[in-house]
């Protein structure tokens, strides 16, 4: 339906265009959204737990986390706010390389990620794995600040950016795929921007 | 909600029926849905709109009515000069165009009567409209939960729905406003002219009958960010705090 006196002026360039998944505008800033105050997590404090279920696997301190391999990741990413960013340059550890440190393959097809301030978000094994996500450590060369979820936050680029959790502490193996915080508050399963999956039932 | 259902909320038409403006850069937009929906309190809207070209921009607006009152929502949009959806409704939309939109979406920052209380409110600037639905929904549902509002602007000319805010806190019903005014003097004997601190929050709270078992706090980041930690400083738990925020 077209909308009376509503013209196309900030459609975005032809170039760019097709980086932009529909419903969506580019963003030069970094907006900040989350559900809750934001938690100041010490990296002297700070932990990462791999579990299977209610079993944990591995445990890793700051020190131990930051000696695993860093990977760099320049990515758009894509707020169900309808911002994208263009360019955003990670630095971190690849999911597959903590998988390798722990001395698994993933033994289900789903995983649920925790933050210190309790939220959660699910994200099936394969788009985790093969170098598709990463625990962020490094923005832009620099550590995360704490409203952008430092010290440590996923980063699953290809999904809506609620996916990719703040202040990151845990990854954990489920049976099934179980709905998050957001995921359990009318957002979509699994979120696919590319698909337009922002709310629970789009298809 | 299972991924296999249809839609929750799909797109709808709905009629613009009112346009009133509250202060110099924010205006209400009354829609009539042309297919009503149940909402909660601090819930939103999504608004499309859609160039000739098949261009389409979107964006997230709170619903400022409360669920009572009826298939008519009312939502209050601040003027973003940057902005490409705001300028659209203050410069262009008129009372009778038809507007895309679906809803109601969000279901955190959210608050009903039988969720209880006390409730503390906390809102910067255009932030104040979802909380505005939680006060009007209280009133209506002559909801005895004590609530307090803190309401920060810059300046008096720009206190959102004002005289309305006014008469509530007169009815001395258990809700109380807290305005403060961060480049004005205050107008009101029980108002403050500078930014929420720890301080404030203390009096605030020392308004309420016991202390609140939920804040709602809804503003731009930089505001939400400030008035958390405010929240915090006072030894509030973390836990009970919810959180939203706008822009950049």
């Amino acid at each position: 339906m077209v909308t009376r006196g509503f013209s196309s002026g900030r459609k975005p360039p032809t170039e760019t265009d097709a980086r932009i998944p529909p419903g969506q505008y580019l963003e030069q800033g970094f907006p900040v959204l989350s559900a809750g105050p934001t938690p100041r997590v010490r990296t002297e404090d700070w932990s990462f737990t791999l579990k299977h279920g209610p079993r944990p696997i591995k445990k890793w301190n700051w020190a131990e986390f930051n000696a695993l391999p860093l990977t760099k990741m320049t990515r758009d990413i894509h707020c169900v706010t309808a911002w994208t960013k263009f360019d955003t340059a990670w630095q971190g550890v690849l999911v597959d390389d903590i998988l390798a440190d722990a001395g698994i393959e993933a033994p289900t097809g789903f995983l649920l990620a925790h933050g210190y301030d309790g939220y959660t978000t699910n994200v099936p094994a394969k788009d985790l794995t093969t170098g598709k996500a990463m625990v962020a450590l490094l923005y832009e060369g620099k550590p995360i600040t704490a409203d952008h979820g430092g010290p440590a936050r996923l980063l699953v680029p290809h999904l809506y950016f609620w996916k990719s959790a703040k202040w990151l502490n845990g990854l954990q193996f489920t049976e099934r795929d179980e709905p998050g915080f957001w995921e359990l508050r009318g957002y979509h399963i699994y979120g696919d921007p590319w698909r337009e999956q922002r709310y629970s039932g789009d298809p | 909600m299972s991924e296999a259902s249809a839609p929750q909320s799909p797109w709808q038409t709905a009629r613009i029926t009112r346009i009133e403006k509250r202060t110099p850069r924010v205006t209400s937009f009354f829609f009539a849905l042309s297919r009503p929906f149940a909402y909660r309190a601090g819930q939103h809207v999504d608004v499309r709109l859609t160039a000739p070209d098949g261009y389409q921009a979107r964006r997230s607006y709170s619903i400022a009515s409360a669920p009572e009152s009826g298939a008519t929502i009312e939502l209050a949009i601040e003027k973003l000069d940057d902005g490409e959806v705001s300028p659209f409704f203050h410069e262009v939309a008129a009372v009778g165009d038809e507007i895309e939109l679906r809803g109601p979406l969000g279901g955190h920052f959210v608050w009903s009567d039988s969720d209880g209380g006390p409730l503390l409110l906390v809102g910067g600037g255009s932030g104040v409209v979802p909380l505005m639905a939680m006060v009007r929904h209280r009133t209506l549902r002559k909801s005895a939960v004590p609530v307090a509002l803190m309401f920060s602007v810059r300046v008096w000319d720009e206190v959102i729905f004002r005289d309305e805010l006014i008469s509530l806190d007169d009815r001395r019903d258990g809700f109380d406003l807290v305005l403060t005014l961060t480049r004005e003097a205050a107008q009101r004997p029980s108002d403050y002219s500078r930014r929420i601190d720890t301080a404030m929050v203390m009096q605030a709270q020392a308004r309420l009958p016991q202390p609140p078992a939920l804040a709602f706090v809804c503003g731009s980041n930089a505001f939400v960010s400030a008035a958390a930690q405010a929240l915090i400083d006072t030894g509030m738990s973390a836990d009970i705090i919810r959180t939203e925020r706008y822009g950049v």
